[in-house]
C-alpha cells in the first residue's frame, strides 16, 4: 500500500522539474520537452486520484490530455523547423523578434 | 516494507533521475532520452495503480510517437549542444531559497493532509471496456471534438513545416 501523498509529490516533483526546465533551458527543443514533463506530471496526478477515488473519469482525462499533447508536439515541432529555417539557430536567447 | 511500495520507489527513482537528468544535460538528444525514460517508468507507476489502458497508450503515444517526433526534430536540425549562458544573480539567490521553502511546505502539506489513505495495487477497476464505455457514451462530444482538433492540428503542422517557397508558389 502506498499512500496517496507519495504519488502527489512524485508527480509535483516532475511537474516542477518541468517549470525549472523551462526556464532555464536554453534551446528551444529542451524547452518543448520540458513542457512535455510537465504534462506527464499532471497526468500522474489525475491517474493517482482516479484510483483513489475509484473514478474512471480522471483515465479518460489522461487520454485527452494525451491526445492534446500530440496535437501540441506536432503543431509545436513544426513551428521549430521554421524558425530554425527562417533564423538558422535553436538558441531562444537569439529568437527575440517576432519579425525578420 | 511492502513489495507495492519498493515498485513505486524503484519506479519514482526513475523519473525523477530522469527528470533531474533532463534539466542537467546539455545536449537535447540525451534530454530525449531520459525523456523516455521518465515517460516508460510512469508507465510502470500507471500499472501499479492499475490502469493498463493508460500504461499501453503511455508507452504507445507518448514513448512511441511523440518522443519519435522529437528525436526526429532534434536528428533533422542536426542540433548541438546548447550553449551556456550566465544566470542573473538575483534569480539563484532569490530563487534557491524560494523553492526549497515552497517545495518544503507543499511536501508538508500534501503528507500532512492527504497520507492517511494508502492506495492500493491495481486498486483502479478500470478495464478498457469500462473506459470505452465512459468515451463513448458519456464523453462522446469531447472525444470527437478531439478529432477536429487533431485534423486542425495536422494541417497546421503539414503548413508551418512546408518549405517557404511552395506556399509562396502558391499565392502566385
Amino acid at each position: 500500500m502506498v499512500p496517496l501523498s507519495y504519488y502527489l509529490l512524485l508527480s509535483g516533483f516532475l511537474f516542477a522539474c518541468g517549470v525549472a526546465g523551462f526556464l532555464i533551458k536554453r534551446n528551444i527543443i529542451a524547452i518543448f520537452m520540458s513542457i512535455e514533463l510537465m504534462l506527464n506530471g499532471v497526468n500522474l496526478s489525475f491517474v493517482a486520484f482516479a484510483a483513489h477515488w475509484h473514478a474512471l473519469s480522471g483515465q479518460v482525462f489522461v487520454f485527452f490530455v494525451m491526445v492534446v499533447a500530440a496535437a501540441e508536439a506536432a503543431v509545436g515541432l513544426a513551428i521549430i523547423i521554421s524558425v530554425y529555417r527562417t533564423r538558422e539557430t535553436l538558441n531562444v536567447d537569439q529568437v527575440n523578434l517576432l519579425k525578420l | 516494507m511492502s513489495f507495492h511500495l519498493i515498485l513505486f520507489l524503484a519506479f519514482g527513482a526513475v523519473c525523477a533521475g530522469g527528470a533531474v537528468n533532463l534539466l542537467a544535460q546539455r545536449h537535447p538528444i540525451n534530454s530525449a532520452l531520459s525523456l523516455i525514460a521518465v515517460m516508460a517508468a510512469l508507465a510502470g507507476e500507471y500499472l501499479l495503480l492499475g490502469a493498463e489502458f493508460v500504461a499501453a497508450v503511455q508507452v504507445i503515444v507518448y514513448a512511441g510517437a511523440i518522443m519519435v517526433l522529437f528525436v526526429f526534430v532534434i536528428m533533422l536540425l542536426n542540433a548541438g549542444e546548447e550553449e551556456e549562458t550566465k544566470g542573473s544573480r538575483v534569480a539563484i539567490l532569490l530563487g534557491v531559497p524560494g523553492i526549497l521553502t515552497g517545495s518544503v511546505l507543499m511536501a508538508w502539506v500534501v503528507l500532512r493532509h492527504s497520507g492517511t489513505e494508502a492506495v492500493a495495487i491495481g486498486a483502479l477497476p478500470g478495464p478498457p471496456v469500462d473506459i470505452a464505455e465512459l468515451l463513448f457514451h458519456d464523453f462522446l462530444l469531447p472525444f470527437e471534438v478531439t478529432s477536429v482538433l487533431i485534423l486542425i492540428a495536422i494541417m497546421g503542422a503539414v503548413v508551418l513545416a512546408s518549405k517557404p517557397e511552395a506556399t509562396a508558389r502558391k499565392v502566385d
